[in-house]
């Protein structure tokens, strides 16, 4: 396939706007425009796994097909669209008999799939080497002096992941190297977030979460980078109530990495959802703006 | 104090389920594990679970279908593929909790109040019917069904945050091609 059409997933129209509000404009920015998926659907997350998994394989399908149509792959900035998305595909592709069932049903539907789309991450085609190159080459406001946590959570490398370490992965660190910034050693950047349990099992979902604030705080972070929307929500939602839970000050940004990225490259500050986070933001702009440590 | 036998004798364990879950799961060889106990010490959650991941292989394995459907293991699993990515025996181990979730809310042994499995049937359902799901729907659900309507209270500061800088919708999200959606999941029914 050439070129890549966004899937966005039902987050980035919803609580994650300020991840699409900078991702595609980082992706313009680069000369990768992005045009996103028409009638796109839910990818079912991991709900559907745990219900019905023909129905997830197939809903999945769908969204596959609709890219085939377009002979373009997927680049789905959610890490658990991506993995589910990259998961049915392999199914689809792997020649049960079960499979071969969802894809006769893809065919009555009328959204046949012939497992040609590839479904891939944005850190996985921004490390690309050319276009790491190109990302360097354009850096015009380099975050010197800006330590950040990077956190890459689960989805995104494992149980599939070709493009990094399912343990220790360091593409995002080399990302965030590339504008400027000083990545830290951050050793809980694969521990789970938790997912929905912060919403389900709250005491579980906070502890989880402290965990991950206090290695970050531990490390001298100023900022938490994301790759994904649920990570992103569950590191910042519940932070008021951590600080009380734990009376420890574990208060830090939580920001998406293509924020960073595009003030790396000098897009305007205003245009790149800054105004949606929930934590203060002002000693963040602090570090940057004195273009080091104070 | 009276005494209680904790093991099952042969003719009380369920030997068809091993070979139920390994087909859930994918051909999972659920006989290679050596019980090394590498997803064990590896899994985020098994400080809360009842039965840690090797104990529920172990479970699945022997045939103890009650103790692994019913354990709270299941629910907690966010499914973070550590275990399975560590696993020196390959298996599959968060697809053998999927199919431990799915068969559990099939036989409807799981806390009927229990809010996890209830999120996931409430997604579910409103993805079927319009496609794409609306967090804020997807959360009055879960409390109203799960009879917490007083968690509602408890979230409201969470969702006046989220409205505060714009990142929560009333709107309901759907997509225009419903009847392919429709046709779709008819026909993945006749297909089963
Ligand atoms: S890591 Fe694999 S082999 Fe070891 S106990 Fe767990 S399932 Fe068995
Ligand atoms: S996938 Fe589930 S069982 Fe495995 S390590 Fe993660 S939480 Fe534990």
């Amino acid at each position: 396939m050439s070129g890549y059409v966004y899937y966005p997933g039902c987050s980035l129209k919803g609580n994650a706007k300020h991840y699409e509000e900078s991702i595609l404009p980082v992706f313009k920015e680069i000369d990768l425009p992005l045009e996103e998926l028409e009638d796109w659907n839910c990818c079912g997350a991991t709900a559907y796994f745990s219900v019905d998994d023909r129905m997830a394989a197939a809903i999945c399908g769908r969204n596959l097909s609709l890219a085939e149509k377009m002979q373009k792959d997927i680049i789905a900035p959610c890490a658990g669209c991506f993995l589910t998305l990259k998961k049915s595909n392999k199914f689809l592709a792997g020649g049960s008999e079960k499979a071969r069932k969802i894809l006769g049903a893809l065919d009555k539907a009328g959204c046949s799939y012939g497992g040609k789309v590839d479904v891939k991450h944005p850190l996985q085609v921004l490390v690309q080497e050319d276009i790491l190159e190109r990302i360097k080459a354009r850096v015009t406001r380099p975050l010197a002096g800006l330590k950040v946590a990077c956190y890459y959570g689960c989805q995104l490398v494992r149980p599939f992941t070709d493009f990094d370490d399912p343990d220790y992965p360091m593409t995002l660190d080399r990302l965030m190297a590339a504008i400027g910034a000083e990545p830290v050693d951050y050793s809980a950047k694969t521990r789970c977030c938790g997912g929905s349990l912060t919403g389900t099992i709250e005491e579980v979902g906070l502890r989880l979460n402290y965990i991950l604030l206090k290695e970050a705080k531990k490390k001298g972070a100023d900022v938490i980078a994301t790759i994904c929307p649920l990570c992103q929500f569950n590191l910042e939602i519940l932070q008021d109530k951590m600080v009380k839970k734990y009376k420890d000050d574990i208060t830090i940004p939580i920001l998406y990495f293509s924020q960073l990225l595009g003030l790396g490259l000098g897009l305007s500050k205003n245009t790149l959802g800054f105004s949606r986070s929930i934590i203060d933001l002002k000693p963040m702009w602090g570090k940057i703006e004195n273009g080091g440590r104070r | 104090m009276e005494i209680q036998r904790k093991v099952k004798y042969e003719e009380e364990l369920d030997r068809t389920f091993s070979e139920v879950i390994k087909t859930m799961s994918g051909d999972n060889e659920l006989d290679h594990c050596i019980q090394c106990g590498t997803c064990s010490s590896s899994c985020p959650m098994s400080v809360y679970m009842d039965y840690p991941p090797r104990k529920i292989i172990a479970l699945v394995k022997n045939g103890f279908k009650d103790e692994a459907l019913r354990s709270f293991t299941i629910w907690l699993c966010p499914s973070c593929y550590t275990c399975q990515v560590r696993c020196p025996a390959k298996i599959k181990i968060t697809d053998v909790m999927y199919a431990l979730k799915r068969l559990a809310i099939q036989e409807k042994v799981y806390p009927s109040r229990f809010s996890i499995p209830v999120l996931d049937r409430e997604m579910s359902k409103m993805i079927a019917k319009n496609g794409r799901n609306s967090e804020l729907w997807v959360v009055l659900k879960l409390y109203l069904k799960s009879r917490k309507p007083l968690g509602l209270l408890k979230m409201a500061p969470m969702g006046l945050k989220l409205m505060k800088t714009g990142r929560m919708s009333l709107k309901k999200e759907s997509i225009k091609d419903k009847k392919q959606l429709r046709t779709l999941l008819k026909a993945l029914k006749e297909e089963a």
